[in-house]
């Protein structure tokens, strides 16, 4: 549209002073102190006694943790904005778990350039997929704990993927692994019309964005 | 792909749905058809240039050559009180879609042809349901279909008059209602929120290989999401979509 359209009669909540807080929401999105729950199914619940995680893919050796081994790893907490691609944003969350720089220490990731993307893979059958280079250098976490206690089942519990750079359905719930691929292919919403990438800041929210 | 572009919508018609609910009846020169089930992000913008977007879901069927929005008032909210208490007729709305590749119903989609429908809805959360519902009606599809709608009161049930109407005219459609807060006299529906039991008395067999929508707030969809399974329904046939305060 050439002319900025103007909503007639629409004021808009009185716009905060706060500036620090304003360079902190996206553009689309509104700040809120809630938690509100998105999935396209049902809340799978897995066993821990079941529960591992994986990665496979074009690595030389497949690698797994099981619950136990895994809550032994370096344990790091992140405070973060989140921002989910229906509109919410939410500040200052706290996770705690592991960072995915420590589930990728041992793979020699530099000697194999030409593996660029992984597919998170979950319980419950949903996937996304992602650039390495957007879960390495302290970007992303596989997080188990939510404000300081275990993560809620709605929520992606037992441990959920956390990307807080790109729009919140890249952080996958309940996920189980990483599959290293040379080509990227496009996830669950991915091929469902949303963006490919998904930077809250370029606003893509949906394919061609 | 394309990108989804912003275009503007004039308001035809605006129905009092229930005494917080308003349908917009809204005329687009671009819209592309949709499917049943999707929604459209709307964008309202002050003169000094602020924006504030919210995603609805689409009532009408793909058929329709009008696109109706069905927005409940939210008292702390921003955009759904412009919606309900601003907007008139005449009026313009800026929006883009449809959105939303999964939570989708098409009766002329071949893969599940001889599956049932369970549609559950709590509150507004009814909105895309009704779109499979009028698209079903439409395309004349008899596939077999429940409806199991949770409100909180009589004056809050959306759509009533017309589920009636589809019903009267249809073997093949079942409307059952529950609510939750207060029941008029001579009410013979439910009389309380979705439990097992309910779900149990009214919902398909597993054996019949049913597919499921579930809409409403969270902790409704959870529920009944949870019930289902235990119930012995496929997790892959069950799909939610939530609706709450937050939708703002």
């Amino acid at each position: 549209m050439a002319e900025q359209f103007i909503s007639r009669g629409f004021k808009g909540r009185r716009r905060g002073t706060n500036s620090e807080l304003k360079g902190r929401i996206p553009p689309g999105q509104y700040a809120t102190e809630e938690f509100p729950v998105l999935s396209a199914g049902p809340t799978p619940r897995t066993l821990l006694e079941r529960w591992d995680f994986s990665i496979y893919g074009e690595i030389a050796e497949d690698l797994k943790w099981t619950w136990g081994e895994f809550l032994k790893l370096p344990r790091e907490t992140a405070t973060v904005d989140i921002h989910c691609v229906t509109k919410w944003s939410k500040l200052g969350t706290v996770w705690s778990g592991v960072s995915v720089d420590t589930l990728l220490e041992g793979i020699n990731l530099d000697a194999q350039p030409d593996v660029g993307y992984l597919i998170a893979f979950c319980d419950g059958g949903y996937t996304t997929n992602l650039p390495l280079a957007d879960v390495r250098g302290g970007k992303a976490w596989i997080a188990y704990e939510f404000d300081g206690k275990p993560l809620a089942p709605e929520h992606g519990g037992p441990a959920r993927l956390l990307v807080p750079h790109l729009y919140f359905w890249k952080s996958a719930k309940w996920v189980r692994g990483f599959k290293l691929v040379k080509e990227d292919r496009p996830g669950f919403w991915e091929t469902a019309g949303y963006h490919n990438y998904g930077d809250p800041w370029k606003e893509q929210r949906y394919a061609g964005d | 792909m394309a990108q989804l572009k912003w275009q503007l919508g004039t308001v035809l018609e605006i129905r009092q749905e229930t005494p917080t609910v308003k349908s917009l009846i809204l005329d687009l020169r671009d819209w592309t058809t949709h499917f049943a089930g999707q929604h459209v992000d709307v964008r309202l913008t002050a003169p000094d240039g602020y924006q504030a977007q919210r995603s609805y879901s689409i009532a009408s069927p793909p058929e329709d050559k009008y696109l109706m929005l069905t927005v409940e008032r939210l008292e702390d909210g921003e955009v759904s009180p412009y919606l309900t208490d601003v907007l008139r007729v005449g009026y313009q709305v800026e929006l883009r879609g449809p959105i939303g590749g999964y939570f989708v119903w098409n009766a002329r989609d071949s893969r599940y042809n001889d599956s049932p429908l369970l549609l559950v809805a709590g509150g507004s959360g009814v909105a895309p349901l009704m779109a499979m519902i009028r698209h079903r009606a439409i395309s004349n599809s008899k596939r077999p279909t429940t409806l199991l709608y949770s409100s909180r009161f009589y004056e809050e049930v959306i759509y009533r008059e017309e589920l009636d109407r589809l019903v009267a005219n249809d073997t093949s459609l079942r409307v059952i209602h529950t609510l939750t807060r207060r029941q008029p006299q001579n009410w013979t529906g439910y009389g309380r929120r979705i439990d097992r039991a309910m779900l149990a008395e009214t919902a398909w067999l597993p054996e019949e290989k049913p597919l499921a929508y579930a809409c409403g707030p969270t902790a409704l969809v959870e529920t009944v999401a949870n019930l289902l399974l235990e119930l012995g329904y496929e997790s892959g046939r069950i799909k939610t979509e939530r609706f709450g305060p937050t939708g703002g």
